[in-house]
């Protein structure tokens, strides 16, 4: 599933010559076991990292939750699929927001994680946030929030990939100790090794499972995964392919299973 | 008008079980009552608006009415952008509730006041504004408030009608404060932004002379015929408002008037910022501006002696 869904990203983003095809490559697997081994029938999903649409637009048709009808008219004019996800509850019942400026989702999912409160409604709430994410105040405003109320049916998945809009996470302002940063502030955490990867995604998660409080996975991630010439490189959130490109793209995509 | 505000709010609050209260850690002497009466659904989400206005929109989003407290000030420029986001673009029925606003927090200085609140929120999409005029206003602008459905700001303030004077009844976005024993024909129309219309309503005019609107909804919608009678009138309009000037009541009321084919002699007295660099109270500041009792109410009579 995970080459097919590539092959559809890369084809999206090829069709409309775009960019951020690397900050999708990076977090596709975790859409994918979220929408595939995570989020049920009531589970929502927030991405904070809103950029890479494509990734979550693609991981929602692979898993039946879109219709694949759509995904042609990414980028159009007149489409809901915009580069960034669509206000207004356009999407699918799983994604409940609109996303694309940073630092916005950790609190959209806080929210729906502690509405259950009041509501009495039972289900679980992933946000998935980038580095540059971890830049905003207002999320470790969120992660306070989240900690204080115990909010246990919150995951936060973090697509680490060392790399943010204009330069190493490191080089900008260093995240590191990311891991410790969120045990500090309350959340329980586990480190996916390697984030890219199904199993050690599976292990993260499984690693979560003390009540009364949130959940943080640390996703060590590669952006542009899968394609020899994106991998690790920051331009690759902004550059459309060309021909050639696109063909090796192909080509690594297959390889890479 | 932040008692009265409470006092509403606790009765909504009992009434209504979806009403989730959230405060930016502000509220001293005033949302005791609130939380006493919702308990659990009162919460202090600390000093943090952004993520405040973003998790009221997700409560929102779950059916239930959250209220987003502070200060005017905090509560709609840090956390504009999730207002416009999260709030207005998605539609959510959030309210925005802003103590103070305009001068109200006088000698705190310029990072307690809120004098672009409205020009800001305004452009907003689905966002509608609530400026009540008196304390006793208060309930009839968080009625129509909740009855607009979708997001809502409520700009509190200070006001108190003067004997002899009226509010058209029942709430609506522009109403007529009217003058007991009024016969003279009007020379001037006077329109305030909420409790500024007070201020002019002291001048020493034959009663009648000047006829007083009031706006408590931005934005207004179409001009109420009222208005729009005493306009053609006397073609000669008094703008007030404790905001500045651009995306003000001035440019609103301008547009509106244009739209309707109308085009009286306007003159402006809007919130002028820091003119002095020097700071005082609420009074203070308006004076600074113009917009004070004495001064507005020197302008209406001049209008109407004209």
């Amino acid at each position: 599933m995970r080459r097919r869904t590539a092959r559809t990203l890369l084809g999206l983003y090829k069709q409309a010559n775009a960019g951020h095809i690397g900050a999708s490559l990076s977090c596709l697997e975790i859409l994918l076991d979220v929408m595939v081994r995570r989020a049920g029938q009531k589970d929502l999903l927030v991405l904070s990292k809103g950029h890479a649409a494509a990734g979550l637009y693609t991981a929602l048709a692979a898993t039946g939750r879109l219709d694949p009808a759509l995904l042609p008219t990414f980028y159009q004019d007149g489409t809901i699929l915009a580069a960034h996800p669509p206000c207004g509850r356009q999407l699918p019942e799983v994604i409940p927001f609109g996303t694309g400026s940073l630092g916005h989702g950790l609190s959209l999912a806080t929210g729906l994680a502690f509405s259950q409160r009041y509501t009495r409604r039972d289900f679980k709430v992933f946000a998935v946030l980038s580095d540059g994410d971890c830049n905003e105040g207002s999320t470790w405003e969120a992660a306070l929030f989240a900690a204080q109320h115990g909010l246990d049916r919150l995951t936060v998945i973090v697509d680490r990939n060392h790399l943010q809009g204009f330069g190493s996470s490191e080089d900008v302002v260093a995240l590191e100790p990311l891991a410790d940063k969120w045990r500090a502030f309350g959340f329980e955490v586990a480190v996916a090794a390697n984030g890219n990867d199904f199993d050690s995604l599976d292990e993260a998660h499984r690693k979560l499972t003390t009540p009364g409080r949130p959940r943080c996975i640390v996703a060590e991630t590669i952006k542009g995964h899968g394609v020899s010439f994106m991998q690790n490189k920051m331009e690759w959130h902004y550059l459309p392919m060309s021909d050639a490109q696109y063909a090796q793209a192909l080509v690594d995509t297959d390889s890479d299973a | 008008m932040r008692k009265e505000f409470a006092a509403w709010l606790e009765g909504l609050g009992g009434r209504d079980e979806r009403v989730v209260v959230l405060t930016g850690d502000l509220g001293f002497q005033a949302l005791e009552g609130v939380r006493a009466r919702i308990g659990p659904r009162f919460v202090n989400a600390g000093v943090s608006e952004q993520n405040m206005v973003s998790m009221a929109a997700a409560l929102a989003s779950e059916g239930l009415r959250p209220f987003c407290y502070s200060i005017a000030p905090f509560t709609v420029f840090r956390p504009a952008e999730q207002i416009r986001l999260d709030v207005c673009i998605h539609g959510l029925e959030v309210k925005i509730i802003g103590n103070g606003g305009g001068y109200g927090y006088g000698i705190m200085g310029s990072t307690h006041h809120a004098i672009e609140d409205i020009g800001v929120l305004s452009t907003f999409p689905n966002m509608r504004c609530f400026i009540p005029v008196t304390g006793a206003d208060v309930a009839a602008a968080g009625d129509a408030m909740m009855a607009s459905g979708g997001p809502g700001y409520l700009r509190l303030n200070l006001g108190t009608l003067p004997p002899g004077f009226e509010m058209d009844a029942p709430f609506a976005p522009i109403r007529q404060v009217r003058q007991a024993g009024a016969s003279a024909s009007p020379l001037v129309t006077v329109v305030g932004l909420g409790p500024m219309v007070l201020n002019a309503l002291s001048a020493a005019v034959p009663p009648g002379s000047a006829d007083f609107f009031v706006v408590s909804q931005v934005p207004m919608g179409p001009l109420p015929e009222a208005l729009v009678s005493s306009v053609t009138r006397t073609g000669h309009v008094v703008v007030a408002e404790e905001h500045v000037e651009r995306g003000g009541l001035a440019e609103h009321l301008a547009l509106a008037m244009l739209r309707a084919r109308l085009s009286p002699v306007i003159e402006t007295r809007s919130a002028l910022g820091y003119p002095s660099k020097t700071y005082g109270s609420q009074k203070f500041h308006q004076r600074e501006s113009g917009l004070d009792a004495q001064s507005l109410a020197a302008l209406v009579e001049r209008c109407v002696k004209k």
